[in-house]
């Protein structure tokens, strides 16, 4: 909903000053994704890729290229910069597909969980990515991995069954509910429903 | 522009598959080839080169729906759709970004089937030129089927309808590969109230320099043209807005 994906059934959200249902195309210039899978063009080259992003988001050719060479270097891509996207391993289409969520220089990026069927060597290397952006955009990252909620998250949200259960650190969700992990915090919260 | 982009993408997707240039403008060749040889056996009128190079166009033609459609699908399936539905692309640019490399690639298709026509007897004159004009509408028909099924139907099931069913309706059911009068009644009459036979018919008549016979058969093909393309871009905004891409 807050991607602009589909419309409230009623209210409203402001991602910066701008509505999602009055004015979802100011927000989505704001905005980018890197959805659950990974979501790329596979008969393009990683370079092409990057470029298609960037010119949708109003980048001249010239400054795409640039900006696309940034992110293959960011994201250790060179070797692999000609290959067509479908010939990359899981981990290297990941980062491709976060590397493409960044190309637009998002104030806010949604990054629906990332990691998802990654060996433990290539989510490493992308909670590393990860971290980097911290302090430079808003990132919103959905997961199923309590320990990656854990490494990652400033302010943690709980929802359980399309409602939000409650938010805040690792340590003050474990506090409240005076289990011994956050894994345990998040199940007491989530099963029962404690609403902040 | 960013329909162009977009555009742009959808070119390369579909011209490095070699399995689409391979459908596309290799098959409708290997028909044409055996109609020529059966032709050169059996002296049917069908089977005369003016007759068969406007069939099997049109029969080339409905692999266009099968390209666009398994695009448009794996697309979606992929998720890709999915990330460019959160980006400023408008329904606008994904429409004509679908549509608009496809039709240069059907006509492309066409002017290969009639080339290849030429060294098979096929008289080079303007008619072909003009057959090539009363086969967009045919082009822009399939290419709305094919955005229409790829908008709701997964890659596979549109290899089942646009691979099997439509290439074979399109064949059977157009007078490509024989005359339809031959088995007449309901068949005959079923085919015409479709639009591959009308196809088929207004490419003959172009070919045959028959200039006032093209349009009665084309106004057939225009109107369904119409019709499925508008279905597909308004089932194709709805699922924009729909929360199952």
């Amino acid at each position: 909903m807050l991607s602009c994906l589909i419309s409230p059934t009623s209210g409203d959200a402001l991602l910066l000053g701008d509505s999602i249902v009055s004015n979802p195309y100011a927000v989505k210039e704001k905005i980018n994704v890197s959805p659950q899978e990974t979501a790329v063009a596979p008969n393009l080259t990683i370079m092409e890729n990057l470029i298609l992003i960037a010119e949708i988001y109003g980048n001249d050719k010239k400054t795409a290229r640039i900006k696309a060479n940034e992110m293959i270097s960011a994201f250790g891509l060179a070797e692999v910069e000609r290959d067509m996207a479908k010939t990359l391993s899981g981990g290297m289409q990941r980062r491709l597909s976060i590397a493409m969520a960044l190309i637009s220089d998002p104030k806010i990026l949604f990054l629906d969980e990332p990691t998802l069927g990654l060996d433990v060597l290539a989510r490493r290397e992308l909670w590393t990515a990860i971290e980097k952006l911290k302090g430079k955009i808003t990132i919103i990252l959905t997961t199923h991995y309590m320990e990656e909620a854990e490494a990652l998250s400033d302010r943690i949200g709980i929802m359980s069954n399309g409602d939000l259960k409650a938010v805040g650190t690792a340590a003050e969700l474990i506090a409240k509910t005076d289990a011994k992990n956050f894994e345990d915090a998040f199940v007491i919260l989530a099963s029962e429903g404690v609403v902040q | 522009m960013k329909s162009m982009i977009f555009a742009s993408r959808n070119s390369k997707e579909l011209l490095r598959d070699p399995l689409n240039l391979a459908f596309s403008i290799g098959f409708p060749l290997a028909v044409l080839f055996l109609f020529h040889i059966i032709g050169t056996n059996v002296p049917e009128s069908i089977f005369v080169i003016d007759s068969m190079a406007p069939g099997v166009a049109v029969f080339g033609l409905s692999f266009i729906s099968l390209f666009s459609g398994t695009l448009i699908s794996k697309d979606r399936t992929s998720s890709f759709l999915m990330r460019l539905f959160t980006t400023p692309l408008k329904a606008s640019d994904y429409i004509v970004g679908y549509i608009l490399p496809l039709l240069p690639m059907a006509i492309a298709q066409s002017a290969v089937c009639f080339i290849v026509s030429f060294f098979l007897g096929l008289e080079i004159s303007m008619n072909v030129l003009l057959a090539l004009v009363v086969l967009i509408p045919a082009a822009v028909l399939f290419i709305g089927i094919g955005l229409l099924v790829g908008s709701i139907l997964n890659d596979k099931q549109v290899g089942g309808l646009c691979g099997a069913l439509l290439t074979n309706l399109s064949a059977w059911l157009s007078g490509a590969w024989f005359d339809l009068s031959l088995i007449g009644g309901a068949f005959e009459q079923v085919a015409y109230l479709l639009p591959f036979a009308h196809a088929v018919d207004a490419a003959r008549a172009a070919i045959s320099g028959d200039y006032a016979s093209i349009f009665p058969h084309l106004w057939w093909v225009i109107g369904y043209a119409v019709v499925i393309l508008v279905v597909a871009i308004v089932i194709f905004r709805k699922k924009m807005h729909s929360d199952k891409v």
